[in-house]
């Protein structure tokens, strides 16, 4: 072959290799993007925010994110037990998108779930800084969001007053705090001195701040020897054990999750911490199973309500574990429960709604109306949003006492003792610091 | 009398814990002039391995006395492996560029890496708490202190006095510092830099990797641990002056007596005490307490 013809067939081969290339890259643009897709009338798409990654998705995130896909699965098959027996929610199959909140950028993610991926709702956020960051801008997009676990009392006493598109179907931190002193006076009525470690974010100081207000309330005689705030992640805790130890007080009170948790319990053990001191984990629930045997005997153990091992037994409680442990190979903590109680909260609210529309999707406003003071059942019993004017769920709560079962070589949970929603729960229209300080104006204990 | 006690051990454990840290970060800046924001990682990775390789040994009925040997040996295994895959694969085709450059590349590999280790060891969290407990606790005027804490403060005062034997008394060790005055004058006089820098890296992530494979067996080894550590070694490398082993010394005790000192005293401040003692150092000696004085290259 000549050269020009050899130049021919080379510059021949490179036409065809980019018009090739050309082609498969309109191929892939051309694609409709699954998100662009107009809405079809029997899909609810819902937005499910939780830590898939980082600290907090071994503890929290991925407990979330199994019980809901398990619960929505359920759902779409029918399976779920009465009285939520009916396929989807209002009709229509439920299609979830996962969105970790891991991401640092919480805000922009909830505006693209919202306004690019075109989700009829968001459920999520585990963090009370992402619900302080996003709370507003819920209002702003006016987009039905309910968050399901974050803790802070601030988003509905000062960050979003008068909230219209944003619910809680999660109790918050007050009912922790004030449950954790009831139960402690009870067990132990001569503590005469109290300290505490937490995290210095807006859960560890209010949890800190309404548990040693509750316990001067309850008994103004108590001392509070220290209150320790480390960094939170900070991981090494020598410094502060060391000052509780030194502090010679009688009782330890920790809102501490996850991995600072597992530490406190790992470095206080190794110096008899637990054993010195009374100590009160109002998340420890969530590590029981991991924990296991390392768990000290004796620790005082919250479950941010009847959730996990504290859920009083009923057909629909008994489904779901077996269904969590069946799929996933270890008990439901209590985010678990928390993410099935707002998925089927949002059914509730959707299928009462639906009743008045006769078989058409009820609007936004109307399952808004609906969901305002809904009464329903889950399976840690019934959750009643009773606060902010129908958009804060209460519920009863539980604290026991950590033991290690070697029969069955599990971990089990002792001297258990519920109180009803409305004794550790605010009264609607007081702010919690308020009403802990009032002496707990209006409760209502059984 | 107890209080001052307490925070003086206190201070020194947790120093002893921010040196062994932070003498990688310092050594890999003195040498090649590379803030390693990847160090955090390596970290991570020390960690993640020690609390794997003690599970595994543990679990296979060997004698738990041998598990510190495993921590080394993790802490080893990862800084030397981790090490060359960084320098050779990634670092290398980067030097002679800006030194801002070279800190967002080591951010693009701390990012990675991060997201690497929960590929291979998941979002769940490890334990390795066995040799925490194994050596029990000593009782300092009623205070209990595991002898474990104590064991770190020697392992920090063994690296240090390694890492400056190393560079002051030993014939390599002096080719490195000279690397450490004046590259471009080392590579006239003959030194094979380019070994010289491999070398270092390993050396730093090992001791990275120290770090956390020690502090494994405190903590429950879960996804993020790396993130603080990197904050707080390169405060303590700053205080003391970057590339300064002895100051990174200085630097770690001051603040770990500081920040000790606030906990017992002002829980509140706590969380300020570090960068406040940081703001403070830099305000009277902007280069850090034993920072080297820079000669001018006309």
């Amino acid at each position: 072959m000549t050269a020009i013809q050899l130049k021919s067939r080379c510059s021949q081969r490179a036409w065809v290799r980019r018009a090739s290339l050309a082609a498969v890259l309109a191929g892939t643009f051309a694609l409709p993007a699954p998100t662009a897709q107009a809405q079809d009338a029997g899909t609810l798409k819902i937005g499910i925010v939780t830590f898939l990654s980082g600290g907090a998705a071994g503890p929290f995130g991925v407990p979330a994110r199994n019980a809901a896909e398990l619960v929505i699965e359920a759902l779409n098959a029918g399976k779920v037990p009465a009285p939520y027996n009916t396929t989807g929610i209002a009709g229509a199959k439920v299609a979830p998108v996962f969105v970790d909140e891991a991401s640092k950028q919480v805000v922009a993610d909830y505006r693209t779930l919202v306004e690019k991926e075109k989700v009829d709702l968001v459920i999520g956020y585990i963090s009370s800084g992402s619900c302080k960051a996003v709370a507003p801008v819920v209002e702003e997009i006016k987009r039905l969001t309910v968050f399901f676990d974050c803790g802070t009392p601030q988003v509905f006493e000062e960050v979003v007053t008068k909230p219209k598109y944003l619910f809680r179907t999660g109790a918050h931190a007050t009912m922790d705090s004030v449950a954790a002193a009831r139960y402690l006076l009870e067990l132990k009525a001569d503590v005469k001195t109290v300290a505490g470690i937490n995290q210095n974010y807006a859960w560890g100081q209010d949890s800190w701040n309404d548990f040693a207000a509750a316990i001067k309330a309850l008994k103004p005689a108590v001392e509070v020897k220290t209150a320790q705030f480390p960094k939170i992640f900070a991981g090494q805790y020598g410094t502060e054990i060391s000052a509780l130890l030194a502090s010679q007080s009688e009782v330890v009170h920790s809102s501490f999750w996850g991995g600072d948790m597992e530490a406190l319990v790992l470095q206080g053990t190794g110096r008899g911490l637990f054993g010195k001191m009374k100590v009160i984990l109002t998340t420890g629930e969530t590590a029981m199973h991991r924990l296991g045997a390392q768990m000290p005997e004796g620790t005082i153990l919250g479950g941010r309500g009847p959730h996990g091992n504290f859920a009083p037994n009923s057909p629909l409680n008994e489904w779901f574990r077996k269904q969590y442990f069946d799929r996933y190979g270890t008990w439901p903590t209590y985010p678990s429960y928390k993410m099935a109680l707002a998925i089927l909260g949002v059914k509730s609210a959707f299928d009462k709604a639906a009743k008045a529309t006769a078989g058409q999707r009820p609007t936004q406003e109307q399952v808004i109306a609906a969901f305002e003071r809904l009464e329903y059942d889950s399976p840690s019993g019934k959750v009643r949003m009773a606060l902010s004017n129908g958009h804060q769920a209460i519920q009863d709560t539980a604290y026991g006492l950590f033991h290690f079962d070697k029969n069955i070589g599990q971990a089990t949970l002792v001297k258990v003792k519920t109180y009803n929603a409305e004794c550790v729960n605010p009264p609607e229209g007081l702010k919690s610091a308020d009403w802990i300080k009032s002496g707990f104006k209006g409760a209502k204990c059984n | 009398m107890l209080t001052s006690v307490a925070i003086v051990f206190d201070g020194l454990v947790y120093a002893s814990w921010l040196f062994t840290v932070s003498v990688g970060l310092t050594l890999i800046y003195g040498v090649m002039k590379i803030l390693n924001i990847a160090h955090g990682s390596l970290y991570a990775l020390g960690a993640y391995a020690a609390a794997y390789l003690v599970g595994a040994y543990l679990g296979g009925g060997y004698p738990p006395l041998f598990s510190y040997l495993v921590l080394l040996a993790a802490a080893i295994a990862v800084g030397a492996f981790f090490g060359v895959l960084i320098e050779r694969g990634i670092l290398r085709l980067m030097y002679g560029r800006d030194e801002v450059l070279m800190v967002l590349v080591t951010y693009a590999v701390f990012l990675v890496l991060e997201d690497a280790v929960k590929v291979i060891f998941g979002v769940d969290p490890y334990f390795a708490s066995q040799p925490y407990g194994l050596l029990g606790t000593v009782d300092v005027l009623g205070l209990p202190y595991p002898v474990y804490d104590f064991g770190l403060i020697a392992l920090a005062l063994l690296a240090g006095i390694g890492v400056w034997w190393g560079l002051n008394r030993t014939r390599r060790g002096k080719l490195l510092t000279a690397v450490i005055h004046d590259r471009e004058m080392s590579v006239a006089f003959g030194i094979n830099v380019t070994a010289v820098f491999l070398v270092t890296f390993i050396i730093g992530s090992m001791l990275g990797a120290l770090g956390g494979a020690f502090t494994a067996p405190k903590v429950s080894v879960v996804p993020g641990i790396g993130v603080e550590v990197i904050v707080l070694a390169f405060a303590v490398v700053v205080i003391g002056g970057l590339g300064s082993i002895g100051g990174a010394m200085i630097g770690a005790l001051i603040v770990g007596l500081a920040r000790a000192a606030a906990v017992h005293l002002l829980p509140q401040a706590e969380l300020f005490v570090i960068y406040g003692v940081m703001s403070l150092v830099l305000a009277f000696r902007p280069h850090g307490l034993f920072a080297r004085p820079a000669t001018r290259k006309i």
